[in-house]
């Protein structure tokens, strides 16, 4: 085990290609942090609507400094701008999309995720830490597909995908696919099955690395 | 006459009491009504609970109120971001009382809060810590959790524009939490940047209906909490 900071995807290559999975006309939120890479990747002539669920739907790329606004900002506090054909909204009603059903993607980091689709990804449970949820539980209930966008181990190369979650839980059961730095891989009732690999990452080498048991499509 | 408009900032906040349940609307910075918190600051009233996203950054607005030791307790999602010292300070030692609340939950509980509901069923939490003493039932064979409705005797929120009925329009992402404190609240509070006449607003596009609403304020310039915390101010000024 360890890690290879040279094997495997770029987080701009995971997130292109979680992006190149993302379909046209799709509504899509995405999580602080690595996911927010995604929106950079979004394939010519798809059209994909962001949701961030402090009020907007329609969130366009970054504006240039001079043009910051202190009122329109993103999830992660991060100033943004609004698309045309971009809406405001309130808290409730944002989270009536998130819970309701009505968005279709959420793409998320994690601490760690379980063979079952279990989501650890709001705490470390250290004593002396100050829990912080934000929106991320109502999320993992609420939206169609919820995908996982994480290095495939911690910095110590620890896996983070694991047979059962440590971490206080955000979600049980609710995550469908993870893409890591090694790999894309779907989470079934059978299991967790590896789509597809890295260039350079063979099977061994990625079971190595995991700490759930892996499944390969054609066997 | 229906006149909502009140001429300061220290008028609109004299009548918290200590021991009040406070919203504070706001994500971070959007929609915090900064005047108003500096206000209540001044004001003194204390041992109050405050439901907001945040817990306020730097040494101004929310977090100065805190900083003041005014605030027994905070109902938020999200208690610590990049600049936020002040609580995480008092809540290590185990000066303040924390109730974490996920964030959809938290607009949720105080919308129902303000339309009479005195609580409801959400998937979210299930199987999580934060569900943890609370009633689950199973509705169409999966489990939910009950929330109750939140209702406060105050809330102070930020807007952009007002008139003397108290019909509010907000500001992009500073729109937040603002329309369901406004209902959630017995006494809503509220900044505007701008007061119009009656009739200047289009009523398709009022965002607030004023029934919710009983103080504005004008504020036409609100302080920029970025700026003070960029040039490191603390409330009360120094």
């Amino acid at each position: 085990m360890g890690i290879n900071e040279n094997k495997g995807w770029s987080r701009d290559q995971i997130a292109a290609r979680i992006a190149a999975d993302i379909p046209d006309g799709a509504y899509v939120n995405l999580g602080i942090g690595l996911p927010e890479l995604v929106a950079n990747y979004i394939p010519l002539g798809r059209e994909v609507i962001f949701h961030t669920e402090n009020g907007l739907l329609g969130v366009g790329p970054s504006p240039a400094k001079e043009e910051e606004d202190d009122e329109l900002i993103n999830a992660g506090k991060k100033p943004v701008t609004a698309i045309p054909g971009a809406c405001f909204f309130h808290h409730a009603d944002s989270f009536t999309m998130v819970r309701g059903g009505h968005i279709d993607i959420c793409v998320l980091g994690a601490f760690q995720v379980s063979r079952e689709g279990d989501l650890a990804n709001w705490s470390t449970g250290e004593p002396d830490a100050i829990p912080a949820v934000g929106g991320a539980m109502d999320l993992v209930q609420g939206v169609k597909t919820i995908i996982v966008f994480t290095q495939h181990t911690t910095k110590s190369g620890e896996p983070k995908i694991v047979e059962s979650c440590t971490y206080p839980l955000t979600g049980k059961g609710v995550v469908s696919h993870i893409y890591t730095d090694y790999a894309v891989i779907d989470v079934k009732k059978e299991g967790l099955f590896v789509r597809e690999m890295a260039p350079g990452i063979d099977f061994e080498f990625l079971k190595s690395c995991t700490g759930a048991e892996l499944k390969l499509y054609e066997s | 006459m229906i006149n909502k408009i009140v001429g300061t900032p220290a008028e609109a906040v004299a009548e918290i009491f200590d021991g009040a349940t406070v919203m504070i609307s706001g994500f971070g910075e959007a929609g915090s009504p900064i005047e108003l918190i500096h206000a209540l600051i001044d004001h003194g009233a204390c041992d109050l609970t405050i439901v907001s996203n945040n817990t306020g950054n730097g040494h101004i607005g929310l977090a100065a109120l805190i900083e003041n030791k005014q605030v027994r307790k905070m109902i938020c999602s999200f208690p610590r971001t990049a600049n936020s010292v002040v609580f995480p300070e008092l809540y290590r030692r185990g000066e303040i009382e924390l109730e974490l609340v996920p964030q959809g939950t938290l607009a949720e509980r105080i919308r129902a809060g303000g339309a009479g509901i005195p609580a409801f069923f959400t998937p979210t939490s299930v199987n999580t810590p934060l569900a943890e003493d609370k009633e689950i039932r199973i509705f169409n064979g999966k489990p939910y959790v009950m929330e109750f409705g939140l209702k406060a005797d105050f809330a102070l929120v930020k807007c952009k524009i007002s008139d003397r009925y108290g019909n509010l329009l907000y500001n992009k992402t500073a729109r937040n939490f603002g329309p369901v404190m406004c209902m959630g609240a017995n006494r809503s509070i509220v900044q505007a940047s701008q007061i119009v006449e009656l009739g200047m607003l289009d009523p398709e596009t009022v965002v607030t209906p004023g029934i919710f609403v009983n103080k504005v304020v004008e504020i036409s310039n609100p302080l920029s909490e970025n700026q003070l915390i960029k040039e490191n101010r603390r409330y009360p000024w120094a």
